[in-house]
């Protein structure tokens, strides 16, 4: 199965609709709760860090009986640092990010904390692309 | 604790339940943040989401949490987009008028158990 979503840069109040759209999917697949909990956190997680940081981006799932894949490619500044961005407490998050609750430093680490494989390809003044991807078996 | 205690100690409003059924869900933890990365690394699901941050993004984070029940301190106003959303996640949501501080003594007091 393959779905994808638009993520328009700045729109916070669609942040977390792809993320609520894979979770209703994957109950509906009756998938274990909790890996169900692990991808919706990092898919969600992600999409605030592309709506904050980036200028948009696409989310693409493919879902199979093993696992979810989830990739958010992104148009944006890239991530100079990645180790730097990996470290917990590291932000570059506005205060318009603060405000919604993030942009403590904690989304890319719990995105990692959250998923069996992770792939983050970066470059400055292009973009980012994040693969996640969660094992059902 | 039943979800109708927590209410009652607090003195405070039920602004979303789909049922009154709702109110006698248990709740064995509570957890007090404004920040959403932090409300997302909980493993537990019996939780109350004590809270000061009143905006779409509280409600998405529950619900990616796997959180049911959110308490709004401070007389925090829901906006109906909230509303509509909370609902449609079969979610309880509470609104005191007291401080964290004070309503999450309170809730400690009642024996309600931290997460960490």
């Amino acid at each position: 199965m393959h779905n994808e979503f638009v993520v328009v840069e700045g729109d916070f109040s669609n942040a977390g609709k792809a993320s609520s759209e894979i979770k209703k999917t994957l109950k509906q697949l009756n998938i274990d709760n909790q890996k169900i909990k692990k991808i919706v956190v990092a898919v969600y997680e992600a999409e605030v860090n592309a709506i904050a940081h980036a200028y948009g981006g696409t989310i693409f799932v493919d879902l199979d009986q093993e696992k979810i894949a989830v990739t958010i490619k992104d148009v944006g500044p890239g991530i100079p640092d990645l180790d730097k961005a990996m470290t917990v407490g590291f932000s570059t998050a506005s205060a318009k990010v603060r405000e919604m609750g993030f942009g403590a430093g904690m989304g890319l680490p719990n995105i990692k904390n959250n998923v069996d494989e992770l792939e983050i390809k970066t470059e400055v003044g292009v973009g980012t692309e994040i693969k996640m991807v969660v094992n059902f078996l | 604790m039943k979800i109708s205690e927590i209410a009652k100690i607090l003195d405070a409003q039920i602004l979303v339940s789909n049922s009154n059924l709702d109110l006698d869900i248990q709740i064995k933890y509570g957890f007090a943040s404004d920040l959403m990365s932090d409300v997302l690394t909980l493993d537990e699901e019996e939780v109350v989401l004590i809270t000061g941050l009143c905006n779409i993004q509280t409600i998405r984070t529950a619900e990616m949490a796997n959180i049911r029940c959110l308490l709004f301190v401070r007389n925090k106003q829901a906006s109906e987009e909230m509303i509509e959303l909370a609902l449609e996640n079969d979610m309880i949501v509470l609104q005191c008028s007291y401080s964290l501080f004070r309503t999450v003594g309170i809730l400690y007091e009642n024996g309600l158990c931290p997460v960490y």
